[in-house]
């Protein structure tokens, strides 16, 4: 254990850790646009989807980004050029902050350490800034008021994402992600442990508000009203075109991917396959092929969830902002906080 | 003036000082949002100018004309015959159904009328514009509430009747296919048994946008109680059509006026809705395509054969008269006040279109609601705007 790791010189490891969260953020990124935006999506609405750009239009996500590279950069004559410049960046860089915490496998982490799920929360909210710098500095009123309708709605729905957390910060006892995915797969449910404790069987009611909040939390439809492109043409992103935008585009789909590694994380087992399959009992005794099988298991494990988002995404009509209030701190908050007292009574009682 | 006078009057004075203040703090500046003319949501041309305080609206004005066309004068200066070209631009996804008031009432006034085949050609063909005018709305619905989905199965099922109006007339949208006593051709060969197929699929297509759309919570949760339009003040605006009969109006010119069509020889049921909400109005336009598949269907069993066109000259010239003629076309009542002064062409011609009259709600409608339900409203009003601004 840790052997793989600590053979390589530390500017060896950074090298690696930067490159694999690139690759995190780029890949689950490329094939959900790929896979689920582009033919999913096509199929769902009976059409074939890109078929021209390479063979069966595999090559279409490198034509758009293409595109977009070329495009011209366009910005109002009014707008707070310094701040419009950067609030894409803002937005995607909270989506590499937030993939700094994933473990992908017993050592494929980038960073590991105790505050985790608190990290995580935390850095999620930085999009929010972004969302709203490009808002405002647009000089649109479209554009502003999807940036206030983003700053109330992302607001509301960070409460009842962290009190879903906190149910399974109960049960695993630890804030540290890699030690949430230990506990899941060397866990046991009433003493079997067959498949572990995958939280989402256990913390079902936190699975459920979680996915609902990560829904609301990527302005993804039902709660896509900081958008709303059949009211507000783009939301916040209607000045915003050519390489600034595919910003935003990337920022969306792989945040959509990350916080669906975070669920894996939380509620799913993460890398991890349950330990008795293989006669584990800890961390130490995982072999080092889970550092390559691991991030595969997550991205199997992302890209179900991800199908999840992306189906609600598809087929759902969209709330209206009071409703998204209303929806959020009516029935989300005070069903988290029966689920947290619910989880604590049993964690004590068993 | 009492002491106690002068204690309600300070009273008085206090109570408003508060009121000011509070007014003060809380009044923030409105702001005025142009929605269109170039916008996703007013799927055309319309320009809505509201004030908004917050996502509040205060007022709201349409301002229409940024397409206008000038059909009614272009009229003045083609033969009869020639016009049918023009008029099936007006309301272009339902474009048969505009042709057939104008040759009714130039009919009227050469007081001839179109062999029974003729008749019900036209009928079947008028259903069938209004299956592709409104299924399209139903699409159309969704995408307004954010739902995309269904906009492609509309597009997919509603090429089926085109097909079936290319089938007949030679063209999938502007048909151009009556004449002035009867109709250019007969139906081909064939078409009636896919006439058949495609109105089962359609009855499939209202139960797949049923289950899609109208048993969802959240489409339920933005329609039901949104734009509520009592029946009185539906009557005063002159609305007309599905959105009249959703404000619980029993009033549908297929039933209640008697033209040389085939629409009282079959059953069929003028559906109503008491609400007028945009719930009300979305789901009574989902029930008559239902019914206008049932008509078709019916019509087809009971065509009667014989010649498609009775004799008329071979250079027409109305004479002289007036005639009115409206017809319930997909978007609501649509009338042709023709003046003829016995010449080649029409004197003058006033249109009475639908959309035009439907919006005119809107300034009422829109007061108070938020930014979000305007577009529902809208979508749910159902305009097509080469049929305001005409």
């Amino acid at each position: 254990m840790y052997a793989l790791l600590s053979s390589i010189p530390y500017w060896g490891q950074t090298i690696l850790r930067l490159l694999g969260g690139s690759v995190a953020v780029l890949l689950p990124a490329g094939t959900i646009v790929y896979l689920f935006l582009f033919k999913m999506m096509s199929f769902m609405q009976s059409r074939l989807g890109p078929m021209e750009a390479g063979p069966y239009g595999s090559m279409q996500l490198f034509a758009e980004v293409g595109k977009w590279l070329q495009k011209e950069d366009l910005m109002p004559e009014r707008a707070d050029k310094f701040v419009f410049k950067i609030a894409p960046l803002v937005v995607l860089s909270s989506t590499f902050l937030l993939v700094v915490v994933v473990p992908f496998g017993p050592d494929a982490w980038i960073t590991n350490f105790e505050a985790g799920v608190f990290y995580a929360l935390a850095v999620s909210s930085v999009s929010v800034l972004g969302i709203l710098m490009a808002g405002w500095s647009s000089a649109n009123k479209y554009s502003l008021l999807g940036g206030l309708r983003a700053a109330g709605q992302l607001i509301a729905y960070e409460l009842p994402m962290i009190l879903a957390v906190v149910g399974v910060v109960i049960q695993a006892g630890s804030m540290n992600l890699q030690n949430i995915v230990v506990a899941q797969n060397a866990g046991s449910i009433f003493g079997w442990d067959g498949v572990g404790n995958p939280y989402l069987l256990t913390q079902f009611i936190g699975f459920i508000i979680f996915m609902i909040a990560v829904q609301a939390e990527l302005t993804q439809t039902p709660f896509d009203m900081p958008i709303a492109e059949s009211e507000l043409v783009s939301g916040y992103m209607t000045e915003y075109s050519g390489f600034r935008f595919l910003i935003f585009f990337i920022g969306e789909f792989a945040t959509a991917g990350v916080f669906a590694f975070i669920a894996s994380v939380l509620f799913l087992g993460g890398w991890g396959v349950p330990f008795s399959w293989f006669g584990w009992t800890g961390i130490n005794d995982v072999d080092n092929w889970m550092n390559v099988g691991g991030p595969l298991i997550m991205l199997t494990k992302m890209l179900g969830l991800v199908f999840i988002i992306m189906w609600v995404r598809f087929s759902y009509p969209r709330f209206r902002e009071d409703q998204l209030q209303r929806f959020a701190w009516k029935i989300l908050i005070p069903v988290s906080l029966v689920n947290i007292v619910a989880t604590s009574v049993l964690k004590v009682a068993f | 003036m009492t002491l106690i006078g002068d204690r309600q009057q300070l009273a008085y004075i206090a109570s408003q000082a508060a009121d000011a203040r509070v007014n003060v703090e809380l009044e923030t500046e409105g702001m005025t949002l142009n929605i269109g003319p170039q916008h996703p949501a007013t799927h055309g041309t319309l320009r809505i100018i509201a004030r908004l305080d917050g996502e509040q609206v205060l007022w709201a004005e349409p301002s229409c004309g940024y397409m206008h066309r000038g059909y009614e004068k272009l009229t003045e200066v083609r033969t009869f015959p020639q016009v049918t070209a023009l008029v099936n631009r007006i309301d272009w996804l339902g474009s048969f159904a505009n042709e057939v008031p104008f040759i009714l009432a130039a009919e009227q006034l050469m007081e001839i009328e179109a062999p029974p085949r003729a008749q019900w050609i036209r009928t079947i063909l008028f259903e069938l514009s209004r299956i592709a005018n409104v299924s399209l709305f139903l699409g159309d619905l969704g995408v307004q509430l954010g739902a995309i989905t269904p906009v492609f199965f509309a597009f997919r099922d509603r090429e089926y009747v085109l097909n079936l109006i290319e089938g007949a007339t030679g063209g999938r949208f502007h048909p151009n296919f009556d004449r002035i006593g009867g109709l250019k051709d007969d139906l081909p060969a064939g078409w009636v048994d896919e006439t058949r197929a495609v109105m089962k699929k359609m009855r499939k297509f209202c139960d797949e946008i049923e289950n899609l759309l109208f048993g969802n919570e959240i489409f339920e949760s933005r329609t039901r109680g949104i734009g509520v339009i009592p029946r009185d003040v539906a009557l005063q605006y002159g609305m007309s059509g599905a959105n009249l009969r959703a404000s619980g109006v029993d009033w549908d010119l297929r039933r209640d006026q008697s033209l040389p069509m085939a629409w009282d020889k079959v059953d069929w049921k003028v559906w109503t809705h008491l609400d007028g909400d945009s719930y009300a109005r979305c789901w009574v336009r989902l029930q008559e395509t239902r019914e206008s598949t049932l008509i078709v269907e019916r019509l087809l069993d009971t065509l009667p054969s014989g010649p498609v066109m009775t004799k008329v000259p071979r250079i027409i010239k109305v004479p002289e008269g007036e005639a009115w003629v409206s017809t319930e076309n997909p978007l609501g009542e649509m009338g042709y006040y023709v003046v003829s002064k016995g010449d080649l062409g029409p004197f003058r011609v006033k249109i009475r279109s639908a959309s035009f009259n439907n919006i005119s709600i809107v300034p009422w409608l829109l007061k108070g609601v938020y930014v979000p339900d305007i577009i529902t409203i809208l979508a749910s009003l159902y305009f097509i705007l080469g049929d305001i601004d005409r």
